[in-house]
C-alpha cells in the first residue's frame, strides 16, 4: 500500500551547527496511529515541524499523499493538521473567531456546522464567545486542536499532545484521536511517555540524538521496552554469588551489599519468586527491596547497542 | 487551488479586527495629535506666517500632516501584525498553511494599508474644519495617498519580519522616518532652505513623496510630479523585492 507520508533521507543541520536529524528514511500508512518516542531534544519536533512546513530541510525530500512538501506545498499542508507542543494562541480573540479564521486561512470555505461540531466534540462550544486569554491551560490545548482539526485534515500531528494535561482533558484527547483514527484521520504523535505510545500507537518509532533507530509494530517493541530492575538490599554483604543462585543472571552492587537482578516484565515466567524462594532457602536476608522500569535512556542505550550488535 | 482566497481574507479580516478592537489607538490618537498640530501650527503660529506659494500656512502644512501620519501609521500597523505572531509563536499556523507568501503579503499589507488610507482620509477632513482646504487633482490625491500606504506598510512588513525585540521594532520609525519626514519639507517648501541644504535635502526621499502629494492639493511642488511619483514607484518596488527575497530565503521567519 502506498504510504500516506514518505520521508526520504530527510536531514536537518541548524544554522548553530547543531544536526537535529540524520539521515531519516520513514514511510507513514495510511490511517495508523503513529508514534514517534524520544527523550527531550531527539529531534522529534524537528521532524514533524519539517513535515509540517515551519522548519526547512537541509536535505531529502517529503511527500505527503503524492505531494511534494515543498514544490507542491498548497496540496500537502492543506490535508495536514498540527498541533504543536507549545500553547501559542492569540490572546484577545474569541475561540470561535480564531477557529474559523484557522479554516480559512487553510482555504477552506466556511462551514459553521462543521466548526461547532468540532467545538461540541471538544467541550468548548459553551465557550465560543470567549476571548482566548480567559481559558485555563487545558481549555487552551482544546483550542489548538481545534484549530488544528478545523480544516478537515487528513493527517495530523500532534506534538507532545499530553505534555502537562490533566486526567480528564488526556482521557477525552485519547477519545478523539479514536474517533479520528475511526475517520481514516492518519495520526503522528510525539512523546516521552512508554505508557502514551503503548496506549495509543499501531507502531512506534525510536528517535533518539536525530537518529532514528527503530520502527516496529507496537507490540513487538512493548516486548523489549519491558525489561525491569529488582535490587535487593541485603543483610550481610556478600563476597561472591553463590554457586546456588547461578539459574539467574545476578549482578553485586555497591561492594556486595546490593543484589541487582534484570527481569522481562513481559514475559512468563520473570524468575522473581522462584528466586526468592531460593534466597530464602539457602539464608540470605534481606533488608528491603525494589523494582524499578528500566528508565528511557536505558532502553534507548540498550536499544542503540542492540541495534549496533544486530548490524554487525 | 490556485489562489488562497479564503486564506487572504482570513488574515486580512483578523487584522482588521485587531484595529477595531483597538479604535483608540488605532484612530482616535493619530486624529487628536494632528488635531494638536492644526492648533499649533495652523491657527496659532500659523496665523503670523505669510503664505508659502499662495497658500496661507495652515494649508500649506496639510499633505505633509497626511504623509507623517501614514508613514508612522503604515509602518507601526504593517510591522506589529507580523512581528506579534512571530513574538508569541502563533506564526507557526501561518507557516504550515497552504498560504504563498504573495497572499501573505497581500493580506498583511493590504490590511494595514487599508488602515492608513481610511486614517488619512479621516485626518483630511479633520483638517478641512481648522483650515480652507482646496484639492485640485483629486485623483491624484487618492492615488499618491494609497501608494504610500501600501508603499510603507510594504516597508513597515520589512521591518516587523527583520525585528527581534519591541525595541527594533521602534527603532526605525523613531529615528529614520520621523526625522526624515520633519526634515523632508513637511512643514515648509525646502525652496525656503539656503543653499547647500536645498540639495542635501534633495537627497531625502520623503522630500518626493511630500512633494507629489502637496502638487495633487494646490499645484504647486518642489520637485516635478513626475519625479515625485517615479520616487514613490522605485521605493515600492525595493520593498517588494526586499519581502521577495526574505521568504525565498525563509529570514528569520524560519529555520
Amino acid at each position: 500500500m502506498q504510504p500516506v507520508i514518505s520521508i526520504e533521507g530527510l536531514t536537518k543541520t541548524y544554522k548553530s551547527g547543531l544536526q537535529a536529524l540524520k539521515p531519516t528514511d520513514l514511510a507513514i500508512r495510511k490511517g495508523e496511529i503513529f508514534a514517534l518516542l524520544g527523550p527531550n531534544g531527539a529531534g522529534k519536533t524537528t521532524l514533524i515541524s519539517i513535515v509540517c512546513g515551519i522548519v526547512t530541510p537541509t536535505s531529502g525530500t517529503v511527500i505527503a499523499d503524492g505531494h511534494d512538501i515543498q514544490k507542491d506545498y498548497r496540496k500537502a499542508r492543506s490535508m495536514i493538521g498540527l498541533v504543536p507542543q507549545e500553547l501559542t494562541t492569540d490572546a484577545f480573540e474569541t475561540v470561535w473567531a480564531t477557529v474559523t479564521f484557522s479554516r480559512g486561512l487553510f482555504g477552506r470555505a466556511p462551514n459553521a456546522a462543521y466548526v461547532e461540531q468540532i467545538l461540541r466534540d471538544l467541550s468548548l462550544w459553551d465557550k465560543k464567545d470567549a476571548k482566548i486569554m480567559t481559558l485555563s491551560g487545558g481549555m487552551k490545548r482544546r483550542v489548538m486542536i481545534a484549530k488544528a482539526l478545523s480544516h478537515e485534515p487528513d493527517i495530523l500531528f500532534l506534538d507532545e499532545p499530553t505534555a502537562g494535561v490533566d486526567v480528564e482533558l488526556r482521557r477525552d484527547m485519547w477519545a478523539m484521536v479514536r474517533k479520528l483514527r475511526e475517520r481514516g484521520v492518519t495520526i503522528i504523535l510525539t512523546t516521552h511517555y512508554i505508557e502514551e505510545a503503548e496506549e495509543m500507537a499501531d507502531r512506534v518509532g525510536v528517535i533518539l540524538k536525530g537518529q532514528l533507530i527503530l520502527v516496529e509494530d507496537k507490540t513487538a517493541l512493548m516486548k523489549k521496552l519491558g525489561r525491569k530492575t529488582l535490587t535487593l538490599q541485603l543483610q550481610e554483604p556478600l563476597e561472591v554469588l553463590p554457586p546456588e543462585l547461578s539459574d539467574w543472571t545476578l549482578e553485586l552492587k555497591a561492594e556486595g551489599h546490593e543484589l541487582e537482578y534484570v527481569f522481562d516484565s513481559n514475559a512468563e515466567k520473570t524468575g522473581v519468586p522462584s528466586l526468592m524462594r531460593r534466597l530464602s532457602d539457602i539464608g540470605i536476608g534481606f533488608k528491603d527491596l525494589s523494582t524499578r522500569q528500566s528508565s528511557l535512556e536505558d532502553i534507548f542505550v540498550g536499544l542503540v547497542h542492540q541495534s549496533k550488535t544486530e548490524a554487525a | 487551488m490556485a489562489f488562497n482566497g479564503y486564506g487572504v481574507w482570513a488574515i486580512y479580516r483578523f487584522e482588521m479586527a485587531r484595529a477595531l478592537r483597538t479604535v483608540w489607538q488605532s484612530i482616535v490618537t493619530p486624529v487628536i495629535t494632528t488635531a494638536l498640530y492644526f492648533v499649533v501650527f495652523g491657527s496659532a503660529i500659523g496665523s503670523r506666517m505669510t503664505e508659502i506659494d499662495g497658500v496661507p500656512y495652515g494649508a500649506f502644512i496639510v499633505p505633509g500632516l497626511i504623509m507623517l501620519s501614514l508613514f508612522t501609521q503604515s509602518i507601526f500597523n504593517a510591522s506589529f501584525g507580523i512581528y506579534f505572531p512571530k513574538f508569541t509563536g502563533t506564526i507557526y499556523e501561518l507557516l504550515s498553511a497552504p498560504v504563498s507568501p504573495l497572499e501573505i503579503v497581500i493580506a498583511y499589507v493590504g490590511a494595514a494599508a487599508t488602515k492608513s488610507a481610511v486614517l488619512g482620509l479621516i485626518i483630511l477632513a479633520t483638517a478641512s474644519f481648522f483650515v480652507p482646504l482646496e484639492i485640485l487633482h483629486p485623483f491624484w490625491m487618492l492615488a499618491f495617498l494609497i501608494l504610500v500606504s501600501t508603499t510603507f506598510s510594504l516597508f513597515g512588513f520589512i521591518i516587523g519580519i527583520w525585528a527581534q525585540s519591541f525595541e527594533q521594532l521602534q527603532f526605525i520609525p523613531m529615528l529614520i522616518v520621523t526625522p526624515l519626514t520633519f526634515l523632508g519639507g513637511a512643514f515648509y517648501s525646502i525652496h525656503m532652505l539656503p543653499e547647500p541644504w536645498r540639495t542635501v535635502t534633495l537627497f531625502n526621499p520623503v522630500v518626493y513623496l511630500i512633494s507629489g502629494f502637496r502638487w495633487a492639493f494646490y499645484g504647486t511642488s518642489d520637485v516635478g510630479i513626475v519625479v515625485s511619483l517615479t520616487a514613490t514607484l522605485g521605493f515600492f518596488f525595493a520593498c517588494l523585492a526586499v519581502v521577495g527575497w526574505m521568504f525565498k530565503t525563509g529570514y528569520r521567519l524560519k529555520n
